[in-house]
């Protein structure tokens, strides 16, 4: 459980942030959408406990996140950053290895459930099959599943993912929201900042971000969530339901398609 | 390519150039061991010795420098230690010069000798503190990298302004700037070994951080690591490693570029394990180098560091033009 009560964040003397609460519960994920420059990049790097607060408090399971060590935090709280500026000769399973670092510390040696762990992960997010390849021979998608599998691997409690569809292509990008999914079932509490705003809308929750404060903070089948959506975006975008199928009645059962008005 | 194998195969290249070292003399190369026994235990073998060693602390220092920055064209003389060993070397040379001795590198006595190395020693120590003070720490490699570049310039500017003063000083600074093996005695041997016994197993265990910063800043301090601390622990370690080679054998050029680069290009490796093959490949390098300046031109000798920089210098050309087509 991640908490954030009235947090203020400024880049130098630009606030970015501005009172805002939330909290990641286990078990449930939560989309971070706004439009560009709301603060959504920050929010999640505030998080994990990268950037300072100006104000207000981050309580992981209801300590300060300031009162965890570093390896503590990183044990709990794994992190995705948006630009992926990860470039180097790194091999792909040993880049996906990184996310056992918190654990084994410096100078561990990884075991076999450390291993196990690492399979697990490159299989989630298919990427065995060039695991030996140096993360630069990679293309954007190949790189971006590399990243990801680096995060799953931490097997953190709350998962922050900045753009993780990122570079990925369509079955790939279901294929991620449905291992996000499934972590979440077992217990995890996941936020990714979503541009694709369809994908976001099949969130469990949604959170509005519109010039550093929270718009809205609710299921997207909350009409009164959706609405804040569209006029974050300023009326930009429209929200369509469209049922599964002649069964499906109640929102919660269909999908949501995000259309941008001309 | 296995780590293994390339391993193997830079260990058999460091025997035989090693072989080499001790056959390559002033008159051809002579391999009847036991009659030059005298020759071969006093100049050759630490001279040989010497110039695997002070490779392997290039090499190593290189492998760090470009792990640390992530740049693939990092240098272990970036951060100051190299204009500061020359200065230092300059301040020494220029001072018995103005006293009215002349401590040239070339017919100095075994005190003046050491006196130098000190001093270029100290003087590349000195070049990093000045650069790690001026960058406020090793929060901000960019910084860190720019305040190595005025550290650098202020440096060779003072040195140019003690040669103007002392006109003599400019053999013995000129001497070491070429770098050369030809100073090395066994306590350099053992200076550069006991540098290489420290700075090795430190690297190697912090070598894992080096791997996290592949993933960028952010991400390696979201893996829990106090990257400031680490950061300053591997410049501190890269500083010892490059100002103890330098010491012994002047600016030798490229070695400490090239190492990393010709292991990364033979095998996928963690910074472990790229760590110590590009010491022993930067070991391999310097002592191939220093066997050909011996013997290209015999009985005279070029200055290896001018030979490590031409055949460096391509290397890095044909790098680039590569790069520039991929």
């Amino acid at each position: 459980m991640l908490e954030a009560d009235g947090l203020c964040v400024a880049l130098g003397a630009r606030p970015v942030l501005d009172r805002v609460s939330l909290r990641l519960a286990p078990g449930r994920w939560t989309a971070i959408v706004g439009p560009n420059g709301a603060g959504k990049s920050t929010l999640l790097s505030a998080l994990a406990g990268l950037r300072p607060a100006a104000a207000g408090s981050l309580r992981l399971d209801g300590r300060p996140l300031g009162a965890w060590t570093p390896r503590e935090r990183a044990m709990r709280i794994a992190w995705l950053d948006q630009h992926g500026e990860a470039e180097g000769d790194l091999a792909a399973r040993e880049v996906v290895a990184l996310g056992r670092l918190p654990h084994l510390g410096l100078l561990g040696a990884p075991g076999p459930a450390d291993r196990a762990i690492v399979d697990a992960a490159m299989r989630e997010t298919e990427c065995e099959a060039f695991a030996g390849r140096r993360l630069d021979a990679l293309s954007g998608g190949e790189r971006q599943r590399v990243l990801i599998a680096r995060v799953l691997a931490v097997e953190a409690g709350v998962l922050l993912l900045d753009e993780p569809t990122t570079h990925l292509d369509a079955p790939h990008q279901r294929a991620l929201l449905r291992s996000l999914r499934a972590r979440a079932a077992r217990g995890a509490a996941v936020a990714t900042v979503l541009h694709d705003l369809g994908l976001a809308l099949a969130a469990d929750r949604l959170l509005v971000l519109a010039g550093g404060r929270v718009a809205a903070d609710g299921p997207p089948a909350d009409s009164a969530v959706r609405e804040a959506l569209v006029q974050a975006f300023d009326g930009a975008i429209r929200i369509l339901h469209v049922p599964d199928g002649p069964a499906a009645a109640g929102a919660a059962d269909g999908r949501w398609i995000v259309m941008t008005e001309d | 390519m296995t780590p293994g194998r390339l391993a193997a195969w830079l260990l058999l290249a460091a025997l035989v150039f090693a072989a080499a070292g001790l056959a390559a003399g002033g008159d051809g190369w002579s391999l009847d061991w036991f009659e030059d026994w005298p020759l071969l235990a006093g100049i050759r073998a630490p001279r040989t010795l010497g110039a695997l060693l002070a490779g392997a602390c290039l090499g190593l220092s290189g492998a760090i420098a470009q792990g640390l920055f992530r740049n693939p064209l990092a240098d272990p003389y970036l951060l100051g230690s190299a204009a500061g060993a020359a200065l230092g070397v300059t301040l020494v040379v220029a001072a018995g010069g103005l006293a009215g001795a002349s401590p040239l590198l070339a017919d100095a006595d075994v005190l003046a000798r050491v006196g130098l190395v000190a001093a270029a020693f100290c003087g590349a120590l000195a070049g990093v503190g000045a650069t790690l003070a001026l960058s406020g720490g090793t929060a901000r490699p960019t910084v860190l990298l720019l305040s190595g570049v005025v550290v650098g310039v202020i440096a060779a500017a003072v040195s140019d302004l003690l040669t103007l003063l002392a006109p003599e000083a400019l053999r013995g600074r000129q001497a070491f700037m070429l770098g050369t093996t030809s100073f090395l005695g066994w306590t350099g041997v053992a200076l550069l070994a006991a540098s290489l016994a420290a700075c090795l197993p430190v690297a190697v265990r912090t070598a894992r951080a080096l791997d996290a910063l592949v993933l960028g800043e952010a991400a390696a301090a979201s893996l829990g690591l106090d990257l400031p601390r680490l950061r300053l622990l591997l410049v501190a370690t890269m500083a010892l490693a490059t100002g103890a080679a330098v010491a012994q054998v002047g600016l030798v050029g490229f070695v400490g570029l090239a190492a990393p680069h010709l292991v990364r290009r033979a095998v996928v490796v963690t910074h472990g394990r790229l760590l110590a093959l590009s010491a022993l490949a930067g070991g391999v390098l310097l002592a191939a180098a220093d066997v050909a300046a011996r013997s290209v031109i015999a009985p005279r000798e070029l200055p290896v560091g001018l030979l490590t920089a031409v055949l460096g210098g391509a290397y890095l050309l044909v790098l680039l033009r590569r790069r520039g087509a991929s």
